[in-house]
């Protein structure tokens, strides 16, 4: 009876998330005809390539055994950075890209200064940098969203326009696929890889499974932390570039929703297949599952304003199996 | 006058046996010592006491009446109070000396919930005054030096009305002058008909302030004598017995040039170590729980920071600041938390066993060669393991220990550190160990060996460096050691 118990529960640890999201589309495509073609899927696919990104930084901070809050206001920061080089400025593509690429490195590399050398418990010193960092964008666009012509304080009209490659990034296509999910499929290859088949992703996952062995093992381990934090704000950097590609305007605090989905897939991920460690698989898999349900709330025309319960509840969820999963390995 | 009596007292913890029918009692108006070395069941005995564990069977009477000791509660409200070895855990550092004090009181007062400043003060006064001590009763505890706070939980004791106080390595963290203070106190509670258990390693104290003594040893009750009527060497070979008959195969290696020497290392607990360690040479560094020796090793790592002192290594010295730069220089240790620092219990064996020499092309693991050499190592240290990609956290603890061992071997390091790592690993395991080292030691390495297990160290070591209070006390060869000799000089004898 006892033996029953746990396999079924091993079995719904491993492919419970999968089911889900099987059971969503099932269930989804069955009520409303629209749901399972392909426009639908690539729409699906395309809104959560941006918190995939956010997603798989917040990633790499808990597999160090860390954490990092301020992705959300790090996308808000490079959204809004990345419209300003092109509409304030009229710059090109190489400031266009390389100061909010710079900005997120710079914030990654103060969080890791709180965290690694001042030694701030992860979720504080983050805590403050989400304060720090969205008072930061919100003062360089004094509050305003970045868009084309729009009125400056001089009374002139901006004198740039978002650009066509920039745009193409967040809304182009390529063999129809759209390009931020290619970019998706290409970063969650590439870091996947690397987590997986490399020494460095290796030596990150020792360092995040026991901090003190990991140092009295000879693991520069301060090392890895930095560069955990300034990769998460690297990725959520390059989320809010995206972001800002796709809508087409310098959105202020638009990435302050994310930080709640990005969290909410990297913990459903710890489970996806039984992992059950951070990975960069299960938190796309996260994406999706959260993707999915959304539109599929949206076809339901449930209020936007009842998805944070749904979120929070699939993050609870998450938890609530990925710590059962600690007890029971700790009472084995 | 009122007496505790412990009687026939049976503990086990998951089959193991701890304490196996002890008996044990103490007077009023007695000071009565209770010795041991490491593990006899000294500090199981004094927890079943206050309520911390319960008995699996035996009783516990005061005056012949039958006490029910289910919970600390239940202790103190029979007049048993223990000041602990580690003042802080039990008190409040950001509250008043007063408050800390009367703490019990102010939990249990019943009735009104104001505090009565004034009252409190006052009363914290007249108990401190009684000892003749005059601290600040305002005076936050953070503030206060260690024999402070435990004057503080002496006084906490008396003002429960104590019958009997458990006093715990009190004089440990203690300067001389402090200690004599410390007896002051223990001689006024005494007069006032207080019974006293005294635990303390150092044994001419011992002498000085106590009444009886009982010795314990592998859970049992071996003896019990008025403290005038015996001298140090019955109590130590008493405390060791001569019933050890395990063997330790020791190999016989030529020793070659110096590769380790340390001048005047200094930092944390360790207030002085100089030490050599030749090619080929076991060196084994012996002390009680709490001598420093795992706090040397951590220095000698790079593991914690040194406040003073040179590494010279094969003639360069060294600037060890993080346990990365030992492990580039050619110093590992195993050390003594063996899941907390030593291995990756979520992690495979495998990984465990390449997470010091992982080797790499293009910044990419070569799994093959990884897990060749995991099989290799697992053959040589004699893992028991049905596979390298089984978890280590579901090894049993010697089969850990082996993997912590294993990962240092192929780093080509020339000094070895071994920080008890016989603890808690059975007895195949620890020749398995004991082999290792000797290997290591034949193939021209040199070992420093930390542990407070004598025998242990008389059978494997080359040379034995004793260690009390932070400092190498003595230096004692293979030949002329004994465990007696050993313990009277990591005991504070000179």
């Amino acid at each position: 009876m006892e033996g029953q118990k746990t396999s079924l529960f091993d079995w719904v640890y491993k492919y419970g998330t999968v089911a889900v999201i099987a059971l969503v589309v099932l269930y989804f495509s069955l009520t409303n005809p629209y749901f399972f073609t392909y426009d639908n899927l690539k729409d699906i696919l395309r809104s959560i390539s941006i918190v995939t990104f956010v997603a798989i930084g917040v990633t790499f901070s808990l597999i160090v055994g860390g954490f990092d809050l301020s992705v959300g206001s790090t996308v808000s920061l490079t959204t809004v950075t990345a419209a300003s080089m092109m509409v304030w400025y009229e710059q090109g593509p190489f400031l266009t890209l390389v100061v909010p690429i710079v900005l997120s490195l710079l914030v990654g590399l103060v969080n890791a200064f709180l965290v690694v050398k001042i030694r701030i418990p992860d979720l504080l010193a983050t805590l403050a940098m989400l304060y720090i960092v969205n008072g930061v964008h919100m003062t360089y666009s004094k509050g305003y969203s970045i868009y084309a012509n729009m009125p400056m304080q001089d009374g002139t009209t901006a004198p740039g326009k978002f650009q066509e490659w920039f745009l193409w990034l967040g809304q182009g296509e390529w063999f129809s696929v759209p390009v931020p999910v290619i970019l998706t499929f290409l970063l969650v290859a590439i870091t996947h890889v690397y987590l997986t088949y490399t020494k460095q992703g290796r030596m990150l996952y020792m360092t995040g499974g026991n901090l003190e062995a990991a140092r009295l093992s000879g693991i520069p381990v301060n090392r890895y932390r930095t560069l955990a934090y300034v990769l998460s704000a690297l990725f959520a950097g390059l989320g809010g570039m995206l972001l800002a590609a796709r809508i087409g305007t310098g959105q202020v605090s638009s990435g302050s929703s994310m930080l709640m989905d990005a969290v909410a897939a990297a913990f459903v991920g710890f489970s996806v297949f039984g992992v059950g460690k951070p990975n960069v698989f299960g938190t796309f898999v996260g994406a999706i599952l959260i993707g999915v349900l959304l539109n599929g709330m949206t076809m339901l025309n449930l209020p936007y304003y009842a998805y944070d319960i749904i979120k929070g509840v699939v993050l609870a969820l998450a938890l609530a199996v990925t710590y059962y999963q600690v007890r029971r390995k700790r009472k084995a | 006058m009122s007496i505790l009596q412990m009687k026939g007292i049976v503990k086990a913890f998951s089959g193991v046996p701890a304490l196996r029918g002890v008996d044990f009692e103490v007077k009023a108006g007695e000071v009565h010592a209770l010795l041991g070395a490491n593990g006899a069941g000294k500090s199981t005995l004094m927890k079943i006491l206050t309520g911390a564990y319960q008995t699996d069977e035996g009783s516990i009477s005061i005056d012949g009446e039958q006490l029910q000791i289910h919970s600390p509660q239940d202790a103190k409200a029979q007049g048993v109070q223990c000041v602990y070895q580690e003042v802080d855990t039990a008190l409040i550092p950001y509250l008043s000396v007063a408050e800390n004090i009367l703490l019990d009181q102010l939990v249990q007062a019943k009735g009104t919930d104001l505090i009565r400043w004034p009252r409190i003060y006052s009363q914290a006064e007249d108990i401190l005054r009684e000892f003749g001590f005059s601290i600040s009763v305002k005076k936050q505890v953070e503030a206060c030096t260690l024999s402070e706070k435990q004057l503080i939980l002496i006084a906490r004791a008396t003002v429960q009305k104590a019958k009997f106080v458990i006093f715990d390595e009190p004089t440990a963290p203690l300067s001389n002058r402090e200690c004599e203070r410390l007896f002051q106190i223990i001689a006024q509670l005494k007069q006032a008909g207080v019974g006293i258990i005294y635990i303390s390693h150092r044994l001419p104290e011992i002498f000085q302030i106590c009444d009886r003594i009982t010795i314990m040893r592998d859970g049992q009750r071996v003896h019990t004598t008025e403290t005038a009527a015996t001298d140090m060497d019955e109590v130590i070979s008493h405390m060791l017995g001569k019933s050890f008959a395990e063997e330790f195969p020791k190999v016989d290696v030529e020793m070659g040039e110096p590769l380790l020497e340390v001048a005047g290392v200094k930092g944390g607990k360790v207030r002085g170590a100089d030490l050599t360690v030749r090619e080929g040479e076991i060196v084994g560094v012996v002390g009680l729980v709490g001598a420093g020796k795992t706090e040397l090793a951590r220095l000698l790592f790079g593991a914690d920071p040194s406040d003073a002192g040179d590494i010279v290594l094969k003639g360069k010295k060294l600037h060890l600041r993080t346990p990365k730069d030992a492990v580039d220089a050619g110093i590992v240790l195993v050390p003594e938390e063996r899941r907390k620092e030593g291995i990756f219990v979520e992690e495979s064996v495998k990984r465990n066993l390449s997470v010091a020499t992982l080797s790499s092309a293009f910044g990419f693991v070569r799994h093959s060669l990884e897990a060749l050499q995991a099989n290799d190592l697992i053959k040589r240290v004699g893992v028991k393991t049905a596979d390298s990609s089984l978890l280590v956290g579901l090894l049993s603890g010697g089969n850990q220990q082996k993997v912590a061992i294993g990962k240092w071997l192929d780093t080509d390091s020339s000094i070895f550190m071994f920080d008890e790592p016989t603890k808690g690993v059975d007895i195949g395991a620890k020749s398995d160990i004991y082999r290792l080292i000797g290997n290591l030691a034949a193939n021209k390495k040199g070992v420093l060996y930390f542990s407070c297990e004598f025998a242990e160290v008389l059978g494997i070591a080359d040379r034995i460096l004793v260690m009390c209070e932070g400092r190498i006390v003595k230096e004692l060869d293979r030949e002329q050691a004994t465990q007696e000799l050993i313990m009277y000089y990591a005991s504070g004898g000179e």
